[in-house]
């Protein structure tokens, strides 16, 4: 019987020539990263672990995200922890603020993460990376610790969920509606502990930065991992992204098996969707944004490591044109890294959002999670870009927050209440993938 | 033996423990808010060795270890759920949070049950109820780490075996 890319994958990492789902296997990490939050619990619990130094110096990413620029005091202190390990142990890849941006957009930007490759983060996101073909996936500060000390982690073989998408998006449609789609059709926990595939002929539509959503959300779905095979997409984002930062490393192309096994599959028609939105509390209330009930928004947040690439600032700045945000809106951009931030202020963009009554700010996770640059009040609606609407999570427990694509986001700010797109402008944008910023 | 407190489905870390508090690592501070945003009155009134009783998919979302430690922190003995989510299914084993997977005893708790998991003989029990159940085992390799009492003593010992 046939692999899938997950199990070759695993297979090629642990010495062994296949895989099957349920073994515990032990794998060769190629790629291990901590952040602001997970950093310092990962440097305290490695200092118990009595190891001389890390396993190796070159494959340790550590990223200001979260907090950064530090927030407060205690912030500054987390961050100061992450900076001394980082110092100790001559750690090849730490990014300050100014020089790095939200992990999960930054790492493949600096062709950190590459096909084939086994990544483990101590962030529940890092499963976003898997659009480029490679096993990702997060862990907590302890996991991370052992990984830095050995240069393996334990896995158990996830079984795959294959999700089949089929036809051509129709305008607004992005790597968001996709997977808020599955999460809508297989619920919280539908793929829980095992790897989502995304494969069909809608994938050859999608840029990179839209695979990336898909990949990014796969744990909303209660997934280890999210994966997409490598094709000439991920070719030319690979190559042009090696060639900016002149970091290069060879990459195998992997492929899942026509035999290979898969525990279930979903089926998306991505010709007839619609934008979506989910209703709060959960990601997986999303409906098309028609069915939305009329709601006045009190913020949009325009961010994140699930939509705050390149690609969809330009949506966003297409979607508001000349207008302005409706009054009572307050729209927070906040662009995912430093290269995006450039990218977008020589495109102009910045200058309009500005121009146009937006509070936009230097890379950070921010608002997201409700630490800073946005944190919501007690009742407050805000219509957000991000990948969680959890009671709580951008601030007040009686916030309500809608998740969305960018073009429903601004549209949103422009309207002052959930909208989709084309109320604001009638033609979708024509997309210019690549990120030019080296 | 201790009582449990009954949640639902899809309890994610964001309400085990909200964001605004991870700027500590510290247990007995972090303890203090533990699902605050689901349950503002369980920091103050859980008792060491009560029960977290709850549905499917527990300790969804975010991966901060901060909230198992929370959890531990305030003195939890055991979460016991339909299922857990994987990073923090993880993370509990790795910072030695007793973690017990028993559908059925899910189904028989109600808040205020008095709960006892004996996991040496792989059973637990609602003793309100009078009904025992046989948990969901956990694998043996996972069972080492557990024995270890945590990952760090885990790879300490395999780090001086080498
Ligand atoms: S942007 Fe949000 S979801 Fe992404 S890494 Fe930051 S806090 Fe997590």
């Amino acid at each position: 019987m046939g692999q899938t890319i997950t199990e070759k994958i695993l297979a090629r990492h642990s010495g062994r020539d296949e895989v099957r789902p349920g073994d515990i296997v032990m794998c060769r990490v190629d790629l291990a990263m901590a952040n602001d939050v997970t950093a310092p619990a990962a440097a305290d619990a490695f200092a118990r672990m009595d190891v001389a130094t890390v396993w190796d110096r070159s494959k340790i990413a550590l990223v200001a995200s979260h907090f950064a620029p530090a927030k407060d005091i205690a912030s500054a202190n987390l961050m100061t922890r992450m900076r001394s390990f980082a110092l100790e142990h001559d750690i090849e890849h730490l990014f300050e603020v100014g020089r790095g941006g939200i992990e999960h957009i930054l790492l493949p930007e600096e062709a950190l993460t590459l096909p084939g490759d086994v990544v483990i983060g101590a962030d529940s996101h890092s499963c976003t990376y898997g659009a480029l073909g490679c096993f990702s996936t997060g862990v907590g500060s302890t996991d991370l610790a052992a990984v830095m000390a050995t240069g393996e982690i334990w896995l158990r073989v996830p079984e795959s969920l294959r999700v089949v998408y089929s036809g051509a998006p129709p305008p607004w449609i992005v790597g968001k509606d996709l997977i808020l789609s599955v999460i809508a059709a297989i619920g919280d926990d539908g793929a829980r502990y095992m790897a989502m595939e995304h494969t069909g002929d809608t994938l050859g539509y999608l840029s990179m930065d839209s695979r990336l959503t898909l990949t990014n959300m796969a744990i909303e779905a209660g997934a280890k991992s999210g994966i997409i095979a490598p094709d000439q997409t991920t070719f030319d984002y690979v190559s042009s992204r090696q060639a900016a930062v002149g970091r290069h490393r060879d990459w195998p192309t992997l492929a899942s098996d026509s035999d290979a096994a898969y525990a279930s599959e979903v089926r998306i028609d991505a010709a007839s969707l619609e934008p979506m939105v989910a209703r709060p509390s959960l990601p997986s209330r999303a409906v098309p944004v028609g069915e939305i009930e009329p709601v006045r928004v009190d913020q949009v947040f325009i961010g994140s490591c699930t939509n705050a690439r390149i690609e969809d600032l330009r949506i966003a700045a297409h979607v508001l044109g000349d207008e302005r945000i409706a009054p009572h809106v307050r729209l927070m951009v906040i662009p995912a890294t430093q290269r995006v931030w450039q990218q977008a202020n020589a495109e102009g963009l910045l200058d309009l959002f500005a121009g146009a009554g937006a509070s936009v700010s230097t890379p950070t996770c921010g608002a997201c999670l409700g630490a800073h640059m946005g944190v919501l009040g007690p009742d407050e609606v805000c219509v957000s870009t991000s990948n969680r609407n959890y009671v709580g999570r951008m601030g007040h427990p009686s916030a309500q927050v809608y998740l969305a694509n960018p073009a429903v986001a601004m549209a949103s700010a422009v309207a002052g209440a959930v909208a989709h797109p084309a109320e604001i402008r009638p033609d979708a944008p024509n997309l210019v993938p690549e990120l030019v910023v080296g | 033996m201790g009582r449990a407190w009954c949640y639902g489905d899809s309890v994610d870390t964001d309400v085990i423990i909200p964001a605004r508090y991870l700027t500590t690592t510290d247990p007995a501070e972090l303890a203090e808010h533990a699902l605050e945003d689901l349950d503002a009155g369980f920091a103050s009134a859980v008792q060491a060795g009560d029960f977290v009783v709850a549905g499917s998919n527990f300790g969804c979302g975010s991966s901060r270890e901060h909230a198992p430690v929370a959890l531990k922190g305030a003195g939890v003995g055991a979460v016991v759920a339909r299922s857990f989510a994987r990073i923090f299914f993880r993370n509990a084993i790795n910072t030695g949070l007793v973690i017990v997977t028993c559908p059925e005893l899910v189904d028989v708790t109600d808040s205020g049950d008095e709960i006892e998991v004996d996991l040496a003989k792989g059973v637990a029990s609602n003793v309100t109820k009078n009904q025992s159940f046989q948990p969901e085992p956990l694998p043996d390799f996972i069972l080492e780490i557990v024995e270890c009492g945590g990952l760090v003593e885990w790879v300490k010992r395999r780090t001086n075996a080498a």
